[in-house]
């Protein structure tokens, strides 16, 4: 009983030590980011390898999720009568909700993880003691370039998970199963908000893709430098971003509710 | 201008509690090929991170070029780097690079150079260690050997001072071997470098290096010119030369006793 109490606190100060030393780090990257303004093509290089590589899944999640949404906004809204108003149900779910969060969900999964296991093979091969070995700083040289890389990506996947989204659910409400095109994007564009709905959607995937992006670099940086640590530290940034975008989910959606 | 690129003095260090270095001296002269032999786990390794500034000794001195490594800030620290080289036991190539990238990289990152002069250097350094037609691949497509090789004109990019290599030989074929063997000692000698190798390899080194040092247990248990190493009597680098099983260096790692792990300690 001691045993389990004493594994359970411990636990608790490993975790949060952990957290502290994760901080740290993000702290150590942001100072050490002035290499990303002297030299734009080592972020380009890593918005491509994160963001332009994670469009195909992003496209297509966001059409079938539209297309879902459309049939079951249909099937509900329709019981009640108002089926023109399936654009802006369709459109309210994609980028208040679903649009940063499942897009994030993706990110994590396909970028982050690689972005974990690259970084942790990295240190396996030794290459990033090479690197130090010869006066190159990695923090400035591997991890700023990928964080700023797949900040700067992961608002734009949203809003291409959004756009799709919104497209899919135009497909089968008007399309498919004939609801009025006008009604659909007029109540639409009446009904979103620019700043309660859009801008609170882009300041949702800005804090989703910092959150995921530290966790994904913290977890490649500090595997043990193995091929077992490497793998369990790129399933680690799997769930723990994965949790980390629900919780903060809540979080700012708690801060952005209007109660109306 | 010290006579001594490297003067370690009564260096002791120790993951955590445990000591790794007890009190080592070692000198390496100018222009010289230093080997440093020693059983696996014996601290050849770390004794090169200590070098590099990676980790800080406990105790004792380590001037390089003159310069006293313990307590150097991260400045004086990266600026002494510059003028080192170290070749890691798989190479440690960036695998996201090609062999060119990988050779130009140090160019690239601590100098202004416009792009056809670094060219041209990367051509220079990858001739003399005979892949200059390798310039295109990626690490993943070289051999052991090769990759070694590139690894070795990344280090020599920017004319360092002083290389570091570990385990150089380890892995290789025969004809590998003896290829980068001469290697070292070529460039020791053409670039004016001075080198210190870590190795198992008895043979080849004895053959190419100035001078020996033998590392047991954290310290330095016998050293010579490879004249004296051949000649000498000692057990442990009798054992260490002729490659035999048990000596000083014992084969079976520190256990209870044979009989009590197999329960028959009461028959
Ligand atoms: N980062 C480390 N943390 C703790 N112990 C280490 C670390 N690196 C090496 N060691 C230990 O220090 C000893 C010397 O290691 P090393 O210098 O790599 O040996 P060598 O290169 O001579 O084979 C070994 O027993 C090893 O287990
Ligand atoms: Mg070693």
């Amino acid at each position: 009983m001691l045993d389990a109490v004493r594994s359970v606190g411990r636990r608790t100060i490993d975790g949060i030590w952990r957290m502290g030393v994760a901080v740290r780090f993000f702290g150590l990257t942001l100072v050490h980011s002035g290499i990303c303004l002297r030299r734009p093509q080592l972020v380009m290089r890593e918005i491509f390898s994160a963001g332009v590589l994670s469009l195909i899944i992003i496209v297509v999640s966001g059409l079938f999720v539209g297309m879902v949404l459309g049939l079951q906004g249909y099937e509900t809204l329709q019981t009640y009568g108002s089926e023109e108003a399936l654009g802006v149900l369709v459109a309210l779910s994609l980028v208040r909700e679903l649009g940063p969060v499942v897009a994030a969900l993706l990110f994590a999964s396909r970028a982050g993880s690689a972005i974990t296991a690259e970084i942790g093979l990295m240190k396996a091969t030794e290459q990033i003691a090479a690197m130090e070995m010869m006066a190159v700083d990695p923090i400035a040289r591997v991890v700023a370039p990928r964080f700023w890389g797949a900040v700067i990506s992961m608002p734009l996947l949203a809003a291409m998970f959004s756009a799709m989204g919104i497209f899919g659910g135009y497909l089968v409400g008007v399309v498919l199963i004939g609801v009025d095109d006008g009604s659909f994007w007029s109540q639409m564009q009446a009904a979103v908000d620019f700043r309660q709905d859009i801008l609170n959607g882009v300041i949702k995937s800005v804090v989703f893709g910092v959150a995921v992006t530290v966790i994904a670099l913290f977890e490649g940086y500090d595997a043990p430098p193995t091929a077992e640590g490497v793998s369990r530290a790129t399933t680690r940034t799997v769930v723990t971003s994965s949790l980390a975008i629900l919780a903060l989910d809540f979080v700012l959606t708690a801060f952005m509710f209007r109660g109306v | 201008m010290h006579d001594n690129l490297v003067e370690i003095r009564g260096l002791h260090f120790g993951y955590g509690a445990r000591p790794v270095l007890k009190g080592i001296d070692l000198t390496a002269r100018r222009g010289q090929v230093i080997a440093i032999m020693g059983n696996s786990g014996c601290g050849k390794t770390t004794l090169f991170r200590v070098i590099g500034g990676v980790v800080h000794p406990t105790q004792g001195s380590v001037l390089v070029d003159g310069t006293e490594m313990v307590g150097l800030d991260q400045d004086g620290l990266y600026s002494l780097r510059r003028r080192m080289g170290m070749l890691f036991q798989f190479g440690a190539l960036f695998t996201d690079m090609s062999v060119f990238d990988n050779v130009a990289f140090q160019l690239r990152e601590h100098t202004d150079l416009p792009e056809s002069m670094i060219r041209d250097l990367v051509l220079m350094k990858l001739n003399a260690v005979g892949l200059r037609g390798a310039q295109d691949l990626m690490p993943s497509e070289l051999s052991g050997g090769m990759a070694r090789r590139v690894a070795l004109a990344r280090a020599i990019a920017l004319d360092p001072m002083l290389i570091l290599y570990d385990e150089p030989f380890a892995g290789l074929d025969p004809i590998s071997l003896g290829v980068t063997g001469n290697l070292i000692r070529r460039l020791t000698d053409t670039l004016g470098l001075t080198s210190i190798v870590v190795t198992h390899d008895v043979q080849e080194s004895l053959k190419m290096v100035d001078y020996v040092y033998f590392i047991s247990e954290g310290m330095v248990v016998a050293q010579g010119t490879p004249a004296e190493i051949k000649a000498s009597d000692l057990p442990y680098v009798h054992q260490f030369v002729h490659g035999e099983e048990d000596g000083p260096v014992p084969f079976q790692y520190p256990a209870e006793s044979y009989a009590a792990d197999l329960g028959l300690s009461h028959a």
